[in-house]
């Protein structure tokens, strides 16, 4: 019975996903809660596991499509009703023109021919053969002895589902090319890289991209950007998730009325506390100990004090949120992605960095879940990891603000009417002035400040 | 060129030998008068006399050592096993004494001599008349063992075996007996024992195998060929020693191999393959070695139904050959 896969809802506020690589083929035998496609939607990028074992029929969205939650995706025939064998492979082996039957002229030689049609008679297979003869034994396909190859692609085919896993041969190509990954269309089982997909790509040369985009169905969307490489232009088609990534950043930019606001904290004393319990506190926790959890714990308290930065725009309303969950902003290999350390306020300096170093290893990996990626109320973005000094950060839709962490550079300061070396570091603040005019967002700014300049190397971290 | 059997190959290389070479004589089980069960001894008496054509007692254990101690004083025995399911009695001359002699007394005692044993499944044989036993002897240093799968590769690999100073284990598929026909030179030629064949040029998958599976490997390379996988199909020909060379070189071109025999998956010859690619071609993978093999059950099942499902086959040969080659 053909039964058919819908795009299933997945949490809060996600109305559409857009398809990802699809994990398996039509005519591939799956297993039930088996991944099956992956799903980028605006928080994260899944995979999407069959509801049923059976044998995909047929895939009804394509690579790129986005669609709503709830729509029809594929088709899949379960056990319910014995699937004897699988259909597709059956159908394109029955319209393929038969070979022709191996005649004894051209088979001959050193290679040898085996005659058909004889049926043995006995341990010894005595007695005369007879000629040859074109017509082909009846091969009935028990499953069972294709069992381990099929299996060993399965399984394959499921491990190249998270972080792409590259096999040596195409590893060694990498190297000894110096390919760029992130090129590459992978034509092999789940979308992996073959090593023929880097052997063309090199013999195509640099300048040519990809050769397959994840071009969207639907016309009405943008056209798809075509590979076409003229002589002052390379075009790099998108990936889903860099679609996904443009889209969010255009959508806050063109409808939140963004303002901008940057302070600099002297954290003399937080690099002072950090150099005396780094050493000890990454022996103990084996946690690498950075300013990041810090500057967590310092926003989120003041969000507390400042609820109209930790809030929404409701259109005919502000929305306030009452838990203050933190997103951080990760460079993952697919991409920018913000997973989420929720309620944030609750957790010590120790905690955070816990936290952090958990949600980043995971990203990292591909291997984050929806929760983590979801409810947040504000975010927090590194810059400063970059060397940047100043920013003009766009907000995460539809939060109130984002604030960046600046590079910390030993500066010449007046202090006392005296010059002084100490650690400085800017905060720059964007916030949606629909809900926070220059008075709140610059309270909420010194308070961050204050907190920070406050620590010292004796504040508790724990 | 004339076409011939696997059958009539091998009973050209023993009459040609025992001309050339007065030393050979043959063993074994109804090998004289009735020319042995597969008649690859027929005519032998005849023109060779009852010294050189020995119909032995149904006793392996002496047959193997009467060869044993005729090889130990210069000649070179050819001893028949009627079917490789007989064999066991027999191990211990073969693997205890033919296989460390030389070893053992640094030279200076050899144990030259063939062990012909007609082996394999699909001819509907049941449990004692189909078993693979490739995999105890290729295990054992000192034996060599050959696994031809044509009439040219049977007949020159034969007559190299005969040639050769170690003792030789020199396996027949009873189905290619008569069912694999092909051409065979009529002027004199030998084999060099050692050497894989390939048998069909491919770039994306190598195929390695021997014996019957040949056969059923390259039409699964046919079958698939108009679907856009070229496979490279090396029939080994040689198990012990194998042809490291040829086998690495395939892969190191394709970069996927694929390893199809009947006998037991488990501890099989392909599994020395499988690590023999692995550690020598690792860079060279681009994707999982696979194994197409019997599955680990006792024995061949009689039913055919049930022989059909053990042995691999075309089809099944073709399916994976597709998985590998979309991985």
């Amino acid at each position: 019975m053909a039964v058919t896969i819908e795009l299933p809802h997945v949490g809060e506020s996600v109305i559409e996903g857009t398809i990802g690589q699809w994990l398996k083929q039509p005519g591939d035998t799956i297993e039930r809660y088996e991944p099956l496609v992956e799903v980028i939607t605006d928080k994260v990028t899944m995979e999407v596991p069959s509801p049923v074992g059976g044998v995909l029929l047929r895939i009804l969205a394509q690579e790129g499509e986005t669609l709503p939650m709830g729509a029809p995706i594929a088709e899949v025939e379960t056990d319910e009703i014995p699937v004897k064998t699988t259909p597709v492979h059956r159908h394109e082996a029955e319209e393929r023109p038969a070979a022709p039957a191996p005649t004894a002229a051209k088979l001959a030689g050193t290679t040898g021919y085996l005659v058909k049609g004889v049926r043995p008679v006995g341990p010894t297979g005595g007695g005369p053969a007879p000629e040859a003869s074109p017509e082909v034994p009846q091969e009935v396909l028990p499953e069972t002895s294709t069992e381990a190859p099929a299996k060993a692609s399965t399984e394959s085919a499921a491990s190249t589902a998270g972080a792409p896993r590259l096999s040596p041969a195409v590893r060694r190509l990498v190297q000894e090319h110096g390919v760029d990954l992130t090129r590459l269309q992978g034509t092999g089982l789940g979308g992996r890289i073959t090593r023929d997909d880097v052997q063309k790509y090199l013999e195509a040369g640099p300048v040519t991209a990809a050769p397959t985009a994840a071009a969207p169905a639907t016309p009405s969307t943008e056209a798809a950007p075509k590979p076409a490489a003229g002589t002052d232009e390379e075009h790099i088609p998108l990936t889903p998730v860099r679609r996904m990534i443009a889209e969010a950043l255009t959508r806050s930019a063109s409808q939140i009325p963004h303002a901008w606001s940057t302070v600099e904290a002297d954290i003399t004393g937080l690099v002072a506390l950090r150099t005396r319990v780094r050493d000890d506190f990454e022996e103990r926790e084996r946690v690498n100990l950075t300013y990041l959890p810090f500057v967590v714990q310092a926003v989120a308290e003041s969000l507390k004090e400042h609820p109209s930065l930790n809030a929404s725009w409701g259109g005919d309303k502000i929305i306030l949120k009452k838990r203050i969950n933190v997103g951080i902003a990760v460079a993952a290999p697919q991409g920018l992605i913000v997973p989420v350390i929720h309620d944030a306020e609750r957790l010590s300096v120790a905690g955070l960095a816990r936290a952090i170093r958990d949600l980043t290893n995971r990203a990292r990996q591909q291997m984050l879940t929806l929760d983590d990626v979801q409810g947040g109320t504000f975010t927090l973005n590194n810059t400063g990891a970059l060397g940047s000094v100043v920013s003009q950060p766009i907000i995460n839709y539809p939060q109130a603000g984002i604030l960046t962490t600046e590079a910390i550079l030993k500066r010449a300061v007046v202090r006392d009417d005296a010059i002084a070396i100490r650690s400085m570091m800017n905060l720059c603040l964007s916030f949606d002035h629909r809900i926070n005019d220059g008075a709140e967002s610059s309270a909420f700014m010194q308070a961050v400040k204050t907190r920070l300049e406050s620590m010292g190397p004796d504040t508790p971290i724990y | 060129m004339a076409v011939k059997t696997v059958i009539e190959a091998v009973r050209e290389a023993i009459r040609e030998e025992m001309r050339r070479d007065s030393t050979v004589f043959v063993l074994g089980e109804d090998v004289g008068r009735r020319g042995g069960v597969f008649l690859a001894t027929q005519g032998l008496l005849e023109e060779f006399g009852e010294t050189r054509v020995l119909d032995t007692p149904l006793a392996e254990a002496g047959i193997m050592g009467i060869a044993l101690g005729a090889a130990f004083r210069g000649l070179r025995p050819m001893a028949e096993v009627q079917f490789s399911d007989f064999v066991w009695p027999a191990v211990n001359q073969l693997i205890g004494e033919a296989a460390r002699v030389c070893y053992g007394t640094n030279g200076a005692v050899l144990a030259s001599m063939v062990v012909r044993i007609p082996y394999g499944g699909g001819i509907r044989g049941g449990l004692f008349h189909s078993q693979n036993v490739e995999s105890y002897f290729f295990h054992t240093p000192g034996l060599k063992v050959v696994a031809p799968a044509t009439p040219y590769d049977a007949k020159g690999l034969l007559k190299s075996s005969i040639r050769d100073n170690s003792p030789v284990v020199f396996l027949e598929h009873k189905k290619t007996y008569r069912q694999v026909r092909g051409e065979v030179p009529d002027e004199e030629y030998t084999l060099p024992i050692g050497v894989a064949d390939v048998k069909r040029a491919g770039g994306d998958v190598t195929l390695v195998t021997y014996g019957l599976m040949l056969h059923y490997c390259l039409e699964a390379a046919e079958t698939v060929a108009p679907e856009g996988v070229d496979v490279e199909v090396v029939d080994l020909r040689t198990l012990k020693p194998l042809d490291k060379d040829t086998v690495l070189e395939s892969v190191k071109k394709t970069g996927k191999l694929l390893i199809v025999h009947e006998d037991n998956v488990t501890g099989g010859v392909g599994a020395e393959v499988a690590a023999l690619v692995a550690g020598e071609a690792f860079e060279h993978l681009d994707g999982p070695i696979a194994r197409l093999c019997g599955p680990d059950v006792p024995t061949m099942p009689f039913a055919e139904t049930l022989e059909e499902a053990y042995l691999p086959n075309t089809e099944k040969i073709a399916e994976a050959l597709r998985k590998l080659a979309a991985y």
